[in-house]
């Protein structure tokens, strides 16, 4: 059985887990059916517990789906603490399904499965020991790999039926009302969370911040909380995000910065209102800094910018730059700080920000997207999950859904040491090329063959060379080579869904 | 060409290769150590190889530590490391240049 970019997929499994094959990035108007979770009825006067091992004792049992957040990052204390507390219980069979997994979670993982205490996970990705010792064959079930979006969507069509949610925050008050901006592990935006204190039929809060009745502004609702738990640290503030963003010094990751500028400002969108979403990176940071300046000389504003913020997307909205920030999670202090200062800077939900199900998510009314890529094929198609040595080290991220924007952005090197960037086929397909516009290398462009207006509007803008990508493909394999091809086994290790629950690609175990 | 002593030339930043070259009795000993290692051991054994070939060196023992060197980079730490180790830095053997 082969999708609709070239996959082989696995038939026994897709039929076993009634997959359908990726088709198409169109989501159409289907009619949806919503879940609703199970309510436990209390006045909420009994709520506040000491002891985390009695929560657990009570809420988990063998064969349950169990969920996190991961706003800590690598600064989370809680993964850990209740991980520790059902290994000792000797529960098993767990799903785990958290927004994403994050390195401090690896071996506490790595752990639970060998210990039969969880056999299934579903995350936006994995990186590190947990990436290579599933690779390698360590699960016995596929991981299911979700975008944000189609994370949000499946918890919300009932795929996804979170039994228990252990949701760490740095304030909440008896009841259960909390949120991301106050106390000492901040990290601003709840957005992920917000999905499980939602739908799931326990929420468990976890604070080292207990504060007075009523706590406001809620993220989280009392009327969705049923225990609060006081523990002694939740998150290490230092390690929630990086401090002060650095601008890159990296002259290639200027010029690719620069040269994805001029993609916008030379493209349609670029006009008052137009809004965008950048990443992380170093090179998604200096297009920010780039943006601004030429907003200021053609005296645009934008009317939001989307996604995971940064500390230079907030600046672009104190300088009245850009009118509202709606924002699903923050990476770094500044960003996370600046939301209780600036009500433009609006928290949203990850149904909100990705969900395709929906009646409307802000990714569909995205203009521009600039996201990165470990790998892209001749065919646009983007590789964010696996390494060019097979090994799962990645994320999709909101890569799926921040791609369905009319503008999409791929800012890559074109090689990376002796690893090239462009490919003729990628190891993973995560975002189909249907859904990407232009590649920016640092050598030159190339736009998708889709995009005949685009071609028009790109190709004479001085220092900005268009490729055909095919001559992007062979330029980096002229400079680094051929390499050996990849060698897997038949056992499929994970699958990757596209944003709809179809699935794109397969990943299989590495042969060493 | 004959190695007289232990020689290193290359470094362990990325994209650099350190090619450590030593006396040795059994053909061209290569010990690679490289991420990359899957994709293009092969390739990198075979230049260092034909580098050393190319300047007369049938034996050695080779310690290589890639991180992700190109091709070119690979001939050029052979060649420093051959010259070094057979003490003939002062005649850059051009022809194989």
């Amino acid at each position: 059985m082969k999708n609709n970019v070239n996959r082989e997929l696995p038939e026994d499994l897709m039929k076993q887990l009634d997959y359908k094959p990726f088709e198409t990035t169109e989501i159409g108007h289907p009619e949806v059916q919503r879940v609703a979770p199970k309510v436990t009825v209390t006045t909420g006067d009994d709520k506040v517990v000491e002891s985390l091992e009695d929560v657990v004792k009570k809420t988990v049992k063998d064969g349950m789906t169990i969920s996190f957040h991961h706003h800590f990052r690598n600064g989370d204390f809680v993964f850990n603490q209740v991980m520790d507390i059902i290994l000792k219980l000797g529960i098993k069979d767990l799903t785990l399904a958290p927004s994403s997994l994050t390195g401090v979670m690896n071996d506490k993982v790595i752990e639970a499965i060998k210990a039969g205490t969880i056999t299934n996970i579903t995350s936006s990705g994995m990186r590190g020991s947990l990436g290579d010792f599933v690779s390698h064959g360590g699960l016995k079930n596929p991981v299911i790999f979700r975008s944000h979006g189609n994370r949000a969507r499946s918890i919300e069509n009932g795929n996804i039926k979170i039994d228990v949610a252990f949701l760490g925050v740095p304030n909440s008050d008896a009841l259960g009302n909390a949120n991301g901006m106050n106390g000492d592990a901040v990290f601003g935006s709840l957005g992920y969370a917000l999905m499980d204190a939602q739908y799931a039929d326990k929420v468990v809060l976890l604070t080292d911040n207990i504060v007075d009745y009523p706590n406001t502004p809620a993220s989280i609702k009392q009327t969705q909380v049923d225990y609060v738990v006081k523990v002694d640290k939740v998150g290490d503030p230092d390690k929630i995000g990086s401090g002060a963003t650095r601008f890159t010094k990296d002259p290639k990751e200027l010029k690719i910065a620069s040269m994805v500028n001029d993609v916008i400002v030379n493209s349609p969108y670029f006009k008052d209102g137009f809004s965008f979403q950048t990443g992380s990176g170093g090179a998604a940071l200096a297009v920010t800094r780039f943006l601004r300046q030429s907003m200021i000389d053609a005296g645009i504003t934008a009317s939001f910018a989307l996604g995971g913020i940064t500390s230079p997307t907030v600046k672009l909205l104190e300088e009245g730059l850009v009118k509202k920030v709606m924002d699903v999670q923050d990476f770094d202090k500044g960003a996370a700080a600046s939301m209780k200062n600036n009500q433009n800077q609006q928290e949203i939900d990850a149904s909100w920000y990705a969900d395709p199900d929906n009646k409307g998510a802000m990714v569909d009314q995205l203009d521009v997207a600039i996201l990165s890529a470990l790998e892209i094929d001749t065919n646009f198609n983007v590789n964010v999950m696996t390494g060019s040595d097979g090994v799962i080290r990645g994320a999709i991220g909101g890569h799926q859904d921040a791609a369905t924007s009319k503008l999409t952005i791929i800012s890559a090197p074109l090689v990376r040491g002796r690893i090239a960037t462009v490919v003729p086929d990628v190891t993973t397909v995560v975002t189909p090329g249907e859904s990407v516009d232009v590649l920016v290398t640092e050598y030159g462009i190339a736009i998708n063959p889709r995009r005949k207006d685009l071609q028009d509007a790109l190709s004479n803008v001085p220092g900005l060379p268009v490729y055909d990508i095919h001559d992007l493909q062979k330029l980096a394999e002229s400079k680094v080579g051929k390499p050996e091809p990849l060698q897997f086994t038949d056992r499929t290790v994970a699958l990757v869904e596209y944003r709809d629950g179809t699935i794109i690609d397969t990943i299989k175990q590495v042969k060493d | 060409m004959e190695i007289k002593e232990t020689a290193v030339a290359g470094t362990l930043e990325s994209s650099d290769i350190q090619i450590m070259l030593s006396k040795g009795t059994d053909g061209i000993a290569i010990d690679l150590e490289s991420d990359v290692a899957k994709q293009f051991g092969t390739q990198i054994k075979k230049v260092i190889t034909e580098t050393l070939t190319a300047m007369g060196i049938q034996n050695a023992k080779v310690k290589a530590v890639d991180k992700g060197a190109l091709d070119c980079v690979i001939k050029a730490r052979t060649i420093a490391a051959a010259q070094r180790a057979a003490k003939t830095t002062d005649e850059p053997a051009w022809e194989v240049l």
